[in-house]
């Protein structure tokens, strides 16, 4: 899983050199097995209002250990710092410089999160300015944690709940090893839609997902994670690759579609085989996509047309059939793979970034057409993923890109699966038009 | 247009009963769907695999098509022509290799070209039966990789050597063995009884009936252009699965012409003093590949959620005896189509899809002109004349094997999936569900033949 660096400067003399010699030090990441505890340990939740109240009675009830007051030396699994109730910038200090005492004491791979409320909704300037604190100190922070901890941010959009169910959704997410690669990130919560599952295991069980591109890497890994989840699996991809999309069909009990996804009808096959074989459709996730890189001025017609359509023109028509579907209405989760291209830009992928950008902007816009029926769609936007894409990149420029994280290493394809699968899962339901990046805090772009 | 539909009295003595074919106790068995891999020209991209490689790679695309994992199906069968005697049980251990349930059984089978097709008759019969709710049929060769056997005279060598018991035994049995027994016996398609190979037992046949070299070069340039076409529109999206790194017929050739084709060399037929016309272009090559239908009871494919596209109605063999040179080879067809089609009450007219395997495009021709021909009419089907002609634009509208290509026992079931998915498009036709006949030539002069008709 991890690359060999990784394993090298993880432990016994190799970690001593790394660390005499300033280098990098990157650990295996905790990732989620099923049955594994949720966090490495005690959970810290800081914040005096009824929110974090509210909130550590609710980790209570999931049998968490939860602490309200640090206990010096002992190693934390996670600190919930809750900012739900911030008037002015200097309400922060207490609670943060309260907090920091026990950063020394937070296990491998430990979280912290942070609650606040989204400053767009702020009544006045100095409640702006506070709730936009949170973002700078929760962006620096998670810089500043080491030993594979995460820091991450949930932010609640006015008339939401602490305790709503995407809230904790997110919260469960973050601290889970399902996260393991999201760091430094915001997750808004929208609105108190959405409900928990009945078996934490399978948060999915009983819905059918169609997984675009799926016959290999990431594609291939999400219909996996959707699949250990509880979900019925359409694996789609190009007729080309038909034989590994048989073969992740059959691995995962699912079914396998071949079907290039720009053709005209894609959308209304989609929902022909899902209704006609699983009998309904619940969760189609925009993963299969292209890149034909070329610096601007030696773009042709070509490269920039195949990317453009594959990429977003195919994912804005499947869409369209589907919200004109009377099969895709009862709480419908759409979720489109975008790119930290489309945010931070790339040389040699302005046709590809282009795209990915189109699919942020399109997912922020079909938010609200999904909401009637109880649905959302949102995006993830991965980093530097170990792919066999990746994995051609010459060795010094993958070393460094792979480096240049919070994390300071590569993610797995089944990062970005999991974010995927709590982003289609009903606990996310007042989550929507959102961009989640897992990119281990990326250091370029944002 | 049919001359003589309403009876043919001449056919009843070959036909078994004269009962109506639909017997209504028996339930329908129809054709779920289908799978196979790009049929490749012997020694290309095929070349290292072997007849369970492909045919499990052919069954592990149906079940990921169909979500048919860890599912427990009535029986699968499925054969090779050439077959190494190590196959015994291809098909059950192409089974165990598959993500069906290994509670599936299996069952080989062979009929030369027809293998194929018989599996889906002999299975389709079962589910009618009420034998059994679901099957798989199909067929897989490899021309790459065929048994080689060694020669009767060191066989025979080594079998008495097994049985001798002294020293001096062992060495009088050595000392039997001659040069020209340690050459290896390869398969060749030659028929043992006439020690002419196929394309040669054509030559004579395709000469007897006058085709034109230019009639058999239209015919294949037709199934180049119309298989081609079927690919460019999709329609082999959900009945093929790539295979090594072959996503389309190795053999298609989508640009080939009336011109390049008649710059080619004739290969069959040439001592035959007449013209030869008979070249690699108009002649099916050696071929790799594997295809499989899922058939299934209609309960059972309703409680599977998974789509009916045709019925498989009946089903016809016949033989002729070309060792005395009384017809051609491969003109069984001929004589089991009018026997099937009276059986079922029908004419050439009431068919909206011909597929007749183009072993060469000498047969397919060679067949309709003897149906064309007023003699073999009344001599040799026993009708007042002429059986019939077809309307040649229901021909193998989407290609047939001059373009695919003819993996011998595999031809069957591609030819099944294919048509039943054309009779589900087709859906109705003057009120009546659309009707497709399947004609399959065979080594030792036979040919079985049988009726689709869409759901």
């Amino acid at each position: 899983m991890t690359d060999k660096y990784t394993q090298l400067v993880s432990r016994g003399l190799g970690r001593d050199i790394a660390r005499k010699l300033g280098l990098p030090q990157p650990v295996p990441l905790r990732r989620h097995q099923p049955g594994d505890p949720l966090v490495a340990g005690p959970v810290l939740v800081q914040g005096t209002g009824s929110g974090a109240d509210e909130l550590a009675s609710a980790l209570l009830s999931w049998n968490l250990d939860v602490r309200r007051h640090a206990v010096p030396k002992e190693k934390l699994g996670a600190v919930i710092l809750v900012l739900d109730e911030l008037s002015g910038p200097e309400d922060l200090a207490r609670p943060v410089l309260t907090a920091a005492t026990s950063l020394r004491d937070l296990a491998s791979n430990a979280r912290v999160i942070t609650v606040s409320r989204a400053a767009v909704d702020a009544t006045g300037p100095a409640v702006a300015a506070a709730r936009q604190g949170v973002d700078g100190l929760l962006r620096s922070l998670a810089k500043e944690l080491r030993a594979g901890a995460t820091g991450n941010g949930i932010l609640l959009r006015d008339g939401t709940r602490t305790t709503s169910p995407s809230t904790l959704g997110a919260l469960r997410f973050f601290l889970s090893g399902r996260s393991a690669f999201v760091d430094g990130q915001f997750l808004t919560v929208t609105s108190d839609a959405g409900q928990q599952p009945d078996d934490v295991e399978k948060p999915l069980a009983g819905k059918v997902a169609v997984v675009t591109g799926a016959a290999r890497g990431i594609g291939a890994s999400i219909a996996r994670t959707l699949r250990r989840d509880g979900a019925t699996v359409v694996v789609v991809d190009i007729p080309a690759a038909g034989d590994q999309l048989a073969t992740v069909a059959n691995e995962v009990h699912g079914t396998a579609l071949q079907l290039d996804i720009s053709r005209e009808d894609a959308g209304q096959r989609i929902i022909e085989h899902a209704v006609q074989r699983h009998g309904r459709l619940d969760i189609v996730v925009h993963n299969a996509g292209i890149t034909r890189d070329k610096l601007l001025a030696n773009m042709d017609p070509g490269r920039w047309n195949s990317v453009i359509a594959v990429n977003i023109a195919a994912q804005l028509r499947i869409n369209e059939a589907l919200l004109a579907s009377e099969h895709f209405r009862s709480s419908p989760r759409i979720v489109s793979v975008a790119s930290t291209s489309g945010i931070a830009g790339n040389r040699g992928q302005t046709n590809y970034a282009a795209s990915k950008g189109g699919v942020m902007g399109m997912v922020r816009a079909t938010a609200p057409l999904l909401a009637a029926h109880g649905g959302s769609i949102n995006a993830v936007a991965p980093g530097f993923i170990e792919t066999e894409m990746t994995a051609r990149i010459p060795f010094a420029t993958r070393e460094v890109a792979r480096r240049l994280n919070s994390l300071q290493q590569g993610g797995q394809p089944g990062d970005v699966a999991e974010a995927i699968a709590f982003l289609a899962s009903d606990a996310a339901g007042g989550i929507s038009g959102e961009v989640l990046r897992v990119c281990g805090q990326n250091l370029v772009g944002a | 247009m049919s001359v003589h539909g309403q009876s043919a009295p001449g056919l009843t003595d070959s036909t078994p009963s004269a009962a109506p074919a639909a017997t209504p106790q028996l339930r329908k068995a129809v054709v779920v769907g289908g799978n196979r891999i790009p049929f490749a020209r012997t020694g290309g991209a095929y070349t290292k695999s072997s007849n369970q490689d492909m045919l499990t790679a052919a069954l592990d695309g149906l079940i990921a098509r169909f979500g048919l994992q860890d599912e427990r199906i009535g029986e699968v069968a499925a054969g090779a022509v050439l077959k190494h005697s190590r196959d015994f049980n291809l098909t059950r251990e192409a089974v165990l290799g598959s993500p069906l349930s290994a509670e599936t059984p299996a069952y080989d089978l062979q009929q030369a070209c027809a293998t194929g097709l018989e599996t889906v008759l002999g299975l389709a019969n079962k589910i009618k039966l009420g034998q059994i709710d679901s099957a798989i049929a199909g067929g897989v060769d490899s021309a790459s990789d065929a048994p080689i056997a060694v020669s009767e005279g060191l066989r025979e060598v080594l079998l008495d050597l097994n049985r001798a018991r002294t020293l001096p035994q062992r060495l009088q049995i050595l000392s039997r063995l001659r040069p020209k027994d340690l050459a290896p016996d390869a398969p060749n398609t030659g028929e043992p009884r006439t020690g002419l190979s196929m394309g040669e037992h054509q030559a004579l046949t395709t000469a007897q009936w006058k085709i034109t070299r230019e009639a058999q070069d239209e015919l294949a340039y037709n199934s180049h252009r119309n298989l081609a076409a079927a690919y460019d529109a999709g329609f082999f999206d959900d009945l093929l699965t790539p295979y090594r790194g072959l996503s389309r017929d190795s053999n298609l050739r989508a640009d080939t012409s009336m011109e390049k084709l008649a710059t080619l060399k004739p290969v069959f037929g040439k001592n035959l003093g007449a013209a030869a016309t008979m070249t690699a272009g108009n002649s099916t090559p050696l071929t790799d590949g594997a295809a499989t239908v899922l058939l299934a009871s209609e309960e059972w494919a309703e409680a599977h959620d998974l789509p009916k596209l045709a019925a498989v109605v009946d089903g016809e063999a016949a033989a002729v005896d070309f060792v005395h040179g009384k017809d051609g080879l491969l003109m069984a067809p001929a004589f089991a189509v009018p026997r099937l089609l009276a059986r079922n009450g029908l004419t050439l007219d009431d068919i909206d899809f011909f597929e007749i395997h183009e072993a060469f495009a000498g047969t397919v021709l060679s067949t309709l002109a003897a149906w064309e021909d007023e003699e073999f009419g009344r001599t040799r089907l026993g009708l007042p004349g002429a059986y019939g002609s077809i309307d040649r634009s229901k021909l193998n509208v989407n290609g047939s094997s001059l373009a695919a290509g003819h993996p011998f026992a595999a031809t069957g079931g591609r030819i099944v999936a294919s048509l039943a998915k054309m009779l589900h498009a087709r859906g109705q036709v003057d009120g009546r569900p659309a009707r497709g006949l399947i004609s399959v030539c065979a080594a030792g002069g036979q040919g079985v033949v049988a009726i689709l008709e869409a759901l």
